[in-house]
């Protein structure tokens, strides 16, 4: 799966010992997985097809080689997914030989326990069937594909950390997390977030995917689709709505860096065709993520704490 | 294109520093970091484009960098730091974790928090006030949780006309104060955050200043690999057995070198039976080597079939550590309840996770003036004091002063799961000034 070459220091480093970034972060993630499959009855993964619970599969992977993953995976559909993104999710769970369980924001939607937003974006709605699945389904571990440098509030969460019975993250009563000791007492009913990527960022992610060989859906490479413009944002229509009236359809030459709710993530204009071209525009882009692609952290300057707080990752 | 391909791909092999900050309330923490941050080109168009709008939005003239990372609605309501926030930054030779860690009295904990995975430590003074409590603390914290590398960082020089004299004054007594404690290494820097002196780039009011500018020293100082000099340490933290047609009799003991180095053929010891092996075969992450070490995650395998399971530990049999079941470490308590004498508490130390009993708290530290206080009874938030527990299954413990991985543990409240303190086991960095404590009432003790 990897060569050798990359766990051996080149010459250029400062100690004979010296681990590159990529291995630094690589062992700690795993050392992670490891905790949680040692400490906890029912831990399951966040997995969406997007770039990060790929990695965090991937991790796991070699966290337990040559045995099994021992989790299960969840997603939390929102009914407004890339069909492309859904389509990788399932062969991948299907090469693995993985139990997937899907939380459905529609399901909701049609029972009556949840009502569509007048703007349309699913994103918010997605807490309730989240936290239901966690506590019909008795996970006591969630992990998630969350960086810190995602976003102000995620900058603040812990790499363990602790949920109550509603899901609710209290950033003021949060664990101090020290060294790598990781303390995972719950009680009965509460569950924690587990974010092994915590100290991952954006180009982390990409250069580690490059190094690895990860395959990832297509829309994170540059294609010709068309979409419309709606509050600064690319989006592609589909069955959760499209261009209203003076909002025009073109094609353009675009890709996605995150993959989310189709209502709310946004593309950006691009040629990266290749993982190369993809880290070179990362390395090189003054927008984050969340910045250019992600309207529902927009809507007020405490958007993500304000969703964490409820259970939201 | 291809040149930062290239440049790029070459990123991947650098390094990774993990630094704390540390500084009083007004002494320009967050200007600092801001300033390394948007000098070193690491804040991105939408992140200031917020900060702009919400300090426009108070009325204030200037970008207030403090709310780049100042994430919680509480701490901008206050304008203060609760929590520690952790940034990421990269420059083409290093990539950096910076712990922004606040600086108020009673969220010691929080710095003690930044500083256990921290390589470095920057201290900040203002220039105009010099070495005050505060920053006695700070120093203090670094030496307790040996942090390997300090930094002075001397702000607001532009205040104090670049003087030369201002300068040195400070960055003497601090070393001399930070040496005594026992802080390894000591790099003081003139700065001037607001107007950018010595952060990024060297400053051209302070010609008589020929050290490195605050970034420069953040990437090119060692990054500590004494983790690899020391003797292996490997704590168990779950066993593979995938059980498959595959491989029906794999069984590989799977965890992350805490310190030292592992070698296919080296006779070990397993901790706390006793029993011995010898290593058969590392598997790192997918691939057989002959030799790994720390801080690889890695699952090694043992020619003989012995009882291991999670929270045993693996060391070379010549030179495994002792085990113990009484434990007397320095601790900082970092919860709201107290710690008091008799109380029962689980202890974490690596993997393993024992009962144990409180059985003496012989000494509180008074950080305002480092004194020592005898027998206090009881450890409440912030407080950092000698403490003895007794352990009720043997622990293969080195002291913290040896590794930080091994020789530290938490002690956790059974009841409900709260991390009530951290400890360091062993003889405090202030042993050695047992002696004289008696005379000068700044020596350690505890």
């Amino acid at each position: 799966m990897t060569t050798a070459a990359h766990l051996h220091t080149d010459s250029g480093s400062d100690a004979p010992y010296a681990l590159s970034h990529l291995d630094a972060l690589e062992s700690e993630a795993v050392h992670i997985f490891r905790e949680v499959a040692g400490e906890f009855e029912r831990p399951v993964i966040l997995f969406s097809g997007g770039k990060d619970s790929i990695v965090m599969l991937h991790l796991a992977l070699k966290a337990f080689a040559p045995a099994p993953v021992p989790f299960t995976l969840l997603h939390v559909d929102t009914g407004h997914n890339f069909p492309e993104v859904l389509e990788y999710r399932d062969r991948t769970v299907e090469k693995h030989g993985l139990r997937l369980h899907v939380a459905s924001v529609q399901d909701y939607i049609d029972a009556g326990k949840l009502r569509e937003r007048p703007d349309g974006t699913r994103n918010p709605l997605q807490t309730l069937p989240l936290t239901e699945a966690i506590q019909s389904l008795k996970f006591d571990a969630v992990f998630g594909g969350g960086r810190r440098d995602e976003e102000k509030a995620r900058a603040k969460e812990r790499v363990f950390s602790l949920r109550d019975e509603f899901s609710q993250w209290d950033p003021r009563r949060q664990r101090p997390e020290l060294w790598q000791l990781y303390n995972g007492r719950h009680a009965p009913g509460e569950h924690v977030r587990v974010f092994p990527l915590s100290n991952w960022t954006e180009l982390d992610v990409w250069q580690y995917i490059a190094r690895e060989g990860i395959e990832l859906p297509e829309i994170y490479f540059a294609h010709e689709r068309e979409v419309f413009l709606r509050n600064g944002m690319w989006l592609t229509a589909g069955e959760w709505g499209g261009a209203k009236e003076g909002e025009t359809p073109e094609t353009r030459l675009i890709r996605y860096r995150t993959v989310g709710d189709m209502s709310c993530t946004g593309a950006v204009d691009s040629d990266a065709a290749t993982l190369d071209a993809v880290i070179a525009e990362i390395a090189v882009s003054r927008l984050t993520e969340r910045g250019a692609t992600r309207a529902d952290d927009k809507m007020s300057e405490a958007a993500m704490e304000d969703r964490k707080r409820e259970g939201y990752f | 294109m291809t040149s930062t391909t290239e440049q790029f791909a070459d990123l991947s092999a650098t390094t990774l520093l993990r630094f704390a900050t540390a500084g009083s309330v007004d002494d320009g923490k967050s200007t600092l970091v801001g300033r390394l941050l948007h000098d070193s080109k690491s804040v991105l168009t939408d992140q200031m484009e917020a900060v702009e709008a919400v300090s426009a939005q108070r009325g204030q003239d200037a970008p207030d960098l403090a709310l780049l990372t100042d994430g919680l609605r509480a701490e901008r309501e206050q304008g203060i730091t609760i929590d520690v926030a952790y940034r990421y930054f990269a420059t083409a030779r290093r990539r950096f974790i910076l712990a922004d860690t606040p600086g108020h009295v009673q969220y010691t904990r929080n710095m003690v928090t930044g500083a256990s995975t921290a390589d470095l430590a920057v201290v900040l003074v203002d220039a105009r006030n010099g070495v005050i409590e505060q920053t006695r603390r700070h120093a203090a914290v670094a030496a307790l949780l040996r942090v390997p590398h300090v930094v002075l960082a001397v702000n607001k020089m532009d205040l104090v006309g670049y003087q030369e004299s201002v300068f040195a004054a400070i960055a003497e007594e601090f070393t001399a104060y930070a040496s005594d404690l026992g802080v390894p290494e000591i790099t003081a820097i003139p700065i001037s955050a607001l107007a950018g002196d010595n952060v990024v780039d060297p400053s051209a009011n302070m010609d008589w200043y020929g050290g490195p500018t605050v970034l420069e020293h953040l990437e090119t100082v060692p990054v500590s690999h004494d983790l690899t000099a020391c003797p292996a340490r490997f704590p168990v933290q779950y066993v593979i057995r995938p059980q498959t047609a595959e491989h029906p009799d794999y069984r590989g003991y799977a965890g992350q070198i805490a310190s030292g180095v592992l070698r296919v053929g080296e006779a070990v010891t397993v901790l706390p039976s006793g029993r011995t092996s010898v290593i058969e075969g590392i598997d790192a992450l997918g691939e057989s080597v002959d030799i790994a070490w720390a801080p690889q995650s890695v699952t090694v395998r043992l020619k003989d079939d012995i009882d291991i399971s999670r929270g045993d530990l693996i060391a070379p049999s010549a030179s495994a550590p002792a085990t113990t079941q009484d434990v007397e470490a320095t601790v900082c308590h970092v919860a709201d309840q107290p710690l008091s004498v008799g109380a029962r508490v689980l202890l974490k130390h690596t993997t393993r996770t024992v009962k144990a009993i409180v059985k003496e708290i012989p000494s509180r530290l008074t950080l305002d003036d480092l004194s020592q206080h005898p027998n206090p009874g009881q450890l409440v938030a912030n407080d950092i004091g000698r403490v003895v527990v007794r352990t009720a299954e043997p622990l293969a413990l080195d002291a913290y002063a040896d590794s930080r991985r091994t020789g530290s543990f938490l002690l956790i409240d059974p009841a409900d799961g709260t991390t009530l303190a951290a400890g360091m086991a062993g003889e405090s960095f202030a042993s050695k000034a047992e002696t004289t404590v008696q005379a000068d009432e700044e020596g350690w003790d505890f």
